[in-house]
This record gives C-alpha cells, structure tokens and sequence, in this order.
C-alpha cells in the first residue's frame, strides 16, 4: 500500500503548515513531548527497575506496577498526543526518515513485550510480589522494556538530526 | 562583571572543540543528556508523588526516599557529566541565550533544594501540609530546570 500520496497531503494540510511555521506553538509541543518523558519514562523505568531487582527492593512488584503505571499512561497519552502533533507538523519529512521508522517498531515491540509479560509472569505475581529479585521472565521483561523505551528515545532525538533525511518530494 | 571573555575561554577549550568539531558526539551525549532526564523524572516524580499523597501511598516515605536516592545522585551526575562537554562546545551561544541563564539559575537552586531542605525533611514523616510543600517546590524547581534547557535550542 503506498502511503506517499496521503502523506504529502497532510503535509500540505493549513494545520501542518501553522504547527511548521509557528514560532510558539512547535516549541510549545516539542517541550512538552520532551519533558513528559520524566512522568511516562520515568515510571517505566522504576517499574523496569524493580522487576531487575535494582530499584525499589522491598516494595511489592504488584504495588510498583499498580500505583506507578497509572502515571506512565497519562504520561503515555501526553507522548502520544504531543507526538502525533509533531509528526502532523511534517509528515513528509518524518515518513522518510529511517529513524521514525525504527522507532515507531520500537515502540510497537514494547506494547508486545508488555502484553506478553501481563499475560504470563504477571498473571502469577502473588507467588513472587516480594522477590528482591524476580524470576527470570519478569526481569527478561524489565531488559527488554529499559532497552526498548532507551532506543525509542535515541531514536527520537536522532530523527531531529537531518543526516539521513530522504526528500521524497 | 564581563563573563564573555571566560565564555569564549569554554569554547576554546579541548573538549569543546572536540564536541563541537565532531558530527555525532554532540547527538550521542544528548541521547544520554535525555535518558538521564527520565530517570531523574522517575526518581524525582516517585517521592514527590508520595508526598502529595499519591503514587507508592502505602509506602513510609523515609524509605521510599532512601531508596530512590542513590537513583536521584545517579542522573543528577550524568545529567551534569553530559552537560559539560555539550556547554562547552557551544558556549557563546550559551551566554546570549535567555533560556541558558534561567536554566542555571534553577538548577543550582533545584540540586541546592533536593540536597539539603528536602533530603533532611524527608529523613522522617511529615505533615501532609509540609510533605505537599516539599513536592511542589521540588517539582516545580526541576520542571523550570527542564522547560528552559529545552529552550536553550529555541533562543
């Protein structure tokens, strides 16, 4: 399926050129995608953190992940909206830069590795909740979540640089 | 008192030069810069959620804080080990940018605060009035120091 012509039409759109084009509103979004990575990644990485049996020893994993990642999905929300405003700013630009592209596979690997975990090892956290360190699967989970949520960042910050940029005008 | 002439001693300095010449350092270190970023989020944003009432609530505070600390100085110094080189190598810039100065300003008032009011407040329970006070202080000190270093870019 090709893509392209859609793409170059929402990057003509009135809203993607105002966003481009502003001298406010892109920093506006930019900054609050940036900073929402304290509350989103922040709690991930706490939550990654515990289940590696480095952070938050002692506090129930049960607790961890029921108190905490109400805070990364507000946070995730925020990422996504912010996110989506950016892309909408330059869609072209965006869709042919290799480094969107492997981040947003990143991403869609962490809501995989995320499932698994809370369809698996999770399901049978009361036999483990006080571990300092946690089965094999679940710290496995919490790697591969840290490593994951770290390349997504890079990625991100990458895809500002033009190296690579493919105008496919 | 002229600080321009040490700002373009920054610049001129190796490391500087080093970073500045170099066309994937700069974004490496910025990767790190940001990674760090989150974590201090986290380690930040833990405690000071608790304080409000909110997040780890059933967790005694002394402890929480005890525990996310080493986390807390963990980023701080990254944050400040990849500050560095980027300041440096781009220095004069720096020294004409709004953002750069408010940035500083907040951030030694953000790690003065985390290192001594907050840490000793939170070596025991508070009332929930002061806990409060404690996390919005903190948080807000912490979200000035990441709102104008992002702007450093803009302005």
């Amino acid at each position: 399926m090709d893509f392209l012509p859609f793409i170059r039409w929402l990057d003509a759109t009135p809203g993607s050129v105002a966003i481009r084009e502003s001298i406010l509103l892109y920093p506006v979004i930019e900054t609050t995608h940036v900073l929402m990575l304290c509350l989103f990644l922040g709690m991930i990485a706490m939550l990654d953190l515990r289940l590696l049996g480095v952070g938050l020893r002692g506090v129930p994993v049960s607790q961890v992940a029921g108190r905490l990642l109400p805070w990364a999905l507000a946070g995730f929300v925020l990422m996504a909206v912010s996110g989506a405003l950016l892309f909408y700013s330059g869609p072209l630009r965006a869709w042919g830069n290799v480094f969107f592209r492997i981040k947003m596979v990143m991403i869609l690997l962490t809501g995989v590795n995320a499932l698994v975990f809370h369809w698996t090892v999770y399901q049978r956290v009361v036999s483990w909740d006080n571990d300092a360190r946690p089965p094999l699967r679940a710290r496995v989970a919490g790697f591969c979540s840290l490593m994951l949520w770290c390349g997504v960042v890079i990625c991100g910050r990458m895809q500002a640089y033009n190296w690579f940029d493919k105008v496919s005008g | 008192m002229d600080l321009l002439p040490l700002f373009q001693w920054f610049e001129a300095t190796r490391l500087g030069t080093v970073v500045r010449e170099s066309l994937w350092l700069f974004p490496v270190i910025e990767c790190v810069h940001l990674l760090a970023l989150s974590l201090l989020g986290g380690a930040v944003l833990v405690v000071d959620l608790r304080l409000l009432g909110l997040g780890l609530r059933s967790q005694p505070v002394p402890e929480l804080a005890r525990k996310i600390q080493p986390w807390l100085t963990l980023s701080v110094v990254t944050l400040i080990a990849t500050g560095i080189p980027m300041f440096l190598s781009e220095a004069i810039k720096c020294y004409y940018s709004p953002p750069f100065w408010y940035k500083m300003g907040l951030l030694v008032l953000a790690i003065a605060f985390a290192y001594t009011v907050r840490r000793a407040a939170l070596e025991q329970e508070r009332a929930p009035l002061m806990a409060k006070m404690l996390a919005v202080v903190s948080m807000s000190l912490w979200f000035g120091v990441g709102f104008s270093g992002r702007w450093i870019a803009f302005y």
